[in-house]
């Protein structure tokens, strides 16, 4: 049985939604970034209690048309190219908020 | 019998950039008098200043005088440097202390540095924009070297208020924004007048074959805007102010693209 992910926002950036589009501001090295649909939703369904498997499931799957296996293989590399950028967090704990001390990413 | 101490002259002049008189102290009085031909329409007499700063001149160096600025944050302290100067700054205490050697280049760059940093606190920016007053209201045009922040500035009609022709200063007033003049000047090497009013717009910059605005969506507004943000510090704080600030304003204000020919039709669109 796979292990659950769970992602959360990253405290140390700054994002915003402009018209259509989610850009989201990282503090280390001042980089601008703009999220498509799919991590728009994925950036904004990251609270750190809700799993990913969860998040594809209700928020993905119901969005797009896409076999939820896709999705969750899309979700999982999408997750990790936006923590590698500082931009989500990841671990397979669900993930404390910002008032609470914030467990760092942990890569797969 | 000689004295034990050596009674130093200080010399000072308040130079005050939006509003926000900056003390400048100096034991020289040659830096003294530079100053006050360099920032002369921003001096104010009055003896009230937000911060004070002491210039400790040293003899010139070779320094490159496209390196890098370092800007950070260690305990209350802000420590600037680049190859020809050193500063730091301490808000709470409103002090700082430069060190540099005689020349306006140097002191002119902390300046900017400390209205940046200033600013972001209040949600106003720094820009590299030119930027000028008509009908009451204040114009940006915003753009990257060689965009035509110069030539607009030249193509100015004569009913005009140059407020910079190279970095604009944007204050935030309640929910509304406000361009000042600056004495940062570019290749027109003239300095803006000391004057402000509320911002009516926001031009990219594009010299193309005619004259003619489009407007720019909201995303690509505020994007544009981050790219021509001054902006120094890799603090978390900082970024956050600053994207904050920009967003604000493209809510706010409208931003157009204004493509133009170095021609001065252009001044009666947007003016």
């Amino acid at each position: 049985m796979n292990k659950k992910i769970y992602v959360a926002r990253s405290p140390r950036i700054a994002a915003r939604m402009l018209g259509e589009e989610m850009l989201v501001m990282s503090g280390q090295g001042s980089t601008l970034f703009t999220l498509n649909p799919t991590a728009t939703i994925l950036w904004q369904a990251a609270d750190g209690a809700t799993s990913l498997d969860e998040i594809v499931e209700r928020r993905i799957c119901s969005e797009f048309e896409v076999k939820p296996e896709e999705a969750m293989r899309d979700a999982e590399a999408l997750a990790e190219d936006l923590a590698k950028h500082g931009i989500l967090l990841i671990s397979e704990q669900p993930i404390a908020g910002p008032d609470s001390p914030v467990q760092e990413q942990q890569q797969p | 019998m000689p004295g034990l101490a050596t009674q130093v002259e200080c010399y000072s002049v308040v130079i005050a950039i939006g509003g926000i008189p900056v003390r400048v102290n100096t034991t020289d009085a040659d830096f003294l008098e530079m100053l006050q031909e360099r920032y002369a329409g921003f001096l104010s007499a009055e003896a009230r200043a937000e911060f004070d700063f002491d210039v400790d001149l040293v003899p010139p160096a070779f320094a490159n005088p496209d390196a890098d600025v370092s800007v950070t944050h260690r305990s209350g302290r802000w420590f600037m440097e680049r190859g020809d100067f050193r500063a730091e700054w301490e808000p709470a205490a409103r002090r700082g202390s430069i060190r540099q050697s005689a020349n306006p280049y140097s002191i002119d760059a902390v300046l900017r540095i400390v209205h940046t940093l200033v600013l972001a606190r209040q949600g106003g920016f720094l820009l590299h924009s030119a930027s000028a007053i008509r009908n009451g209201k204040a114009l940006l045009f915003a753009g990257v070297s060689g965009a035509g922040k110069t030539t607009i500035s030249r193509l100015a009609p004569v009913d005009a208020t140059l407020l910079t022709d190279e970095i604009s200063y944007v204050r935030k007033v309640g929910e509304d924004y406000v361009a000042c003049g600056t004495p940062f000047t570019g290749e027109l090497a003239k300095l803006g007048e000391n004057t402000s009013a509320p911002v009516a717009a926001l031009y990219l910059l594009a010299q193309g074959p005619e004259n003619r605005i489009d407007p720019v969506a909201v995303a690509d507004a505020g994007r544009e805007l981050l790219a021509n943000m001054l902006f120094f510090a890799e603090d978390q704080e900082l970024v956050h102010w600053a994207f904050q600030a920009a967003c604000d304003f493209v809510h706010r204000v409208p931003v157009y693209r204004l493509t133009f020919m170095p021609d001065a039709r252009v001044w009666q669109m947007i003016g």
